[in-house]
């Protein structure tokens, strides 16, 4: 054996074992993440919690029926705001701006509204629409969800479009068909696994937001169907109970906390199922 | 295969330039393409055929900078004018791409689908129509029970005559195939050669192609392309006994390209 073989050797054993390494370090404190979250999370489940409304400060029992409700709520409705938005924009950078100046900015701006910190979005919305109408809503939180999806929903839209090949279009087009009903029925059909992930993944996403809820959505403590007056969500919930002094108030964030934590592994789980069923078969 | 000069002209392509943006691709072609019969268009990579078989429906207007200049005659009228319906003329001159172009749903829809957009919407009527396209590429009886199945599931070459199947179900008067067969086994190629005979009867072809075997099997007129020039445009039989330039015989007998 010549001595650079030897080497060869030895570095590419130092370079597996270094990324073993790193790769147990993250999924170390994923796991100790879930595990908390399960152990101290679980024994807040009971039907009361997702029942009944909270219960007077330092009074045991009752539920955060309406936080989870306010959730789902505002989560929908950024969806629904999001979601046909988004998928529209990415269409058009997919399918008639590619070498667009302006579909090259659009694309530009969406990467950095990407990163931007969710926090600003809140207080952009805080100023554009819970200010100027004095009063936070559901609406206004709704609003911030969708504007933090949105790029999310675009990109991977766009990209999940674009991986239909080319000459697939070109049949169609060959074939005498309009662009517009290409776009309809040949390419959406071949990216609509893609496409259906992204949003489940963009949904996943923000139903974990709780910065730009505090500046839009707010809180409350009682039920509330009218979507203009402040609303409970399960992440401000869980951000006031865990700063509170009561011991219920931290067994009931904990738990508020294990459903949004498992809820969104499950999605992310869905939609990996989702995209595998895509590439196989 | 050396029948008379009986066919008409389908299409008379006359000083024909076309330009990727700058790039000129195509210098001053000029070639008529005889109705019912096949044309192979053979020359090294790059050279233009393919460039050429796209200009004929008008491909290359899908994206932004390409020119054309010249005529090219269909039925009377010239097919690069500014105001023509390319839809029109796309469902008259169907085309059969390289690799297999299969639509992400089923057998049965991808075949309905260029039926569907000439108007056609009663089941029975597709249906019908469906069948026929099929028996008229020898793909029935092999999926005839899988016509609910996702079209991504045939086989390369199952693939490829379903694209051609569904080229010819809305009966255009033009097929153009850019080398059908370099993806597939030579199996799979025989029984596209075969059904190139079949289509004759019906249609016009044009085929471009690496294979010179295959030019020589499938083809009534060959034509050499060179450096987006047509060097040579004859009988195939012609070209492939006696070509009359030097060039074309170079690299029908292998010497380059």
């Amino acid at each position: 054996m010549s001595k650079r073989y030897l080497m060869r050797r030895v570095f590419n054993c130092a370079a597996l074992s270094g990324s073993l390494l790193c790769a147990v370090f993250g999924i170390f404190f994923l796991f100790w993440i879930l595990k908390d979250v399960f152990s101290s999370g679980i024994g807040a489940m009971d039907m009361a919690f997702f029942t009944e409304l909270p219960s007077p400060p330092g009074v045991a029992g009752g539920g955060l029926a309406n936080a989870i409700w306010g959730t789902v709520l505002i989560t929908g409705m950024a969806t629904v705001i999001g979601v046909p938005a988004g998928i529209l924009a990415g269409t058009y950078l997919s399918e008639y701006g590619r070498k667009k100046r302006f579909a090259s900015v659009v694309r530009f701006l969406c990467d950095i509204l990407v990163s931007a910190p969710s926090i600003v979005i809140g207080i952009f919305v805080y100023a554009v629409l819970v200010k100027p109408f004095k009063g936070f809503s559901a609406v206004a939180g709704a609003l911030a969800l969708a504007i933090i999806m949105l790029p999310v929903v675009v990109r991977t839209a766009e990209e999940m479009l674009k991986l239909v090949p080319d000459a697939t279009r070109e049949a169609a087009l060959a074939l005498g068909a309009p662009h517009w009903k290409v776009t309809l029925q040949v390419v959406y059909r071949g990216a609509f696994r893609g496409i259906i992930t992204g949003v489940m993944l963009a949904v996943a996403r923000i139903s974990g937001e709780t910065a730009p809820l505090l500046f839009t959505s707010f809180n409350n403590a009682f039920w509330n169907s009218n979507i203009t007056e402040p609303t409970a969500s399960l992440t401000v919930t869980i951000f006031n109970y865990a700063m509170g002094p009561y011991d219920d108030w931290h067994a009931k964030a904990w738990g508020g906390a294990f459903i949004i934590t498992f809820t969104v592994l499950f999605i992310n789980i869905l939609s990996r199922l989702l995209l595998r069923g895509r590439t196989g078969s | 295969m050396n029948d008379n000069n009986n066919h008409n002209d389908k299409i008379i392509i006359k000083g024909l330039n076309f330009y990727y943006g700058s790039k000129q691709a195509l210098y001053n072609v000029t070639i008529a393409v005889k109705e019912n019969e096949v044309t192979a268009l053979i020359g090294p990579s790059g050279c233009g055929k393919t460039t050429f078989l796209r200009c004929l429906n008008r491909m290359h207007d899908l994206y932004a900078g390409n020119r054309y200049e010249g005529e090219i005659i269909l039925d009377n009228a010239n097919i690069l004018d500014k105001g023509l319906d390319l839809i029109k003329l796309r469902s008259k001159i169907g085309m059969v791409f390289q690799k297999p172009t299969p639509f992400p749903m089923s057998v049965f829809d991808n075949i309905a689908f260029g039926l569907k957009l000439n108007g056609i919407s009663k089941k029975s009527e597709l249906a019908a129509l469906v069948e026929k396209a099929l028996k008229d590429s020898a793909l029935w009886d092999e999926i005839k029970d899988r016509l609910n199945e996702s079209a991504l599931s045939l086989s390369g070459g199952q693939q490829q005559r379903l694209c051609i199947a569904r080229a010819i179900a809305v009966q255009p008067d033009v097929i153009l195939m850019d080398e059908p067969c370099s993806a597939l086994d030579p199996v799979a190629t025989a029984k596209i050669e075969d059904m190139m005979t079949e289509l004759k009867r019906n249609y016009t072809v044009v085929i471009v192609t690496h294979n010179m075997q295959q030019a020589a099997r499938v083809s009534e007129w060959t034509g050499f392309f060179m450096m987006g020039e047509v060097k040579e445009f004859d009988k195939t039989q012609k070209i492939f006994t006696t070509p009359s330039n030097q060039m074309t015989e170079d690299y029908i007998t292998g010497r380059f390209g």
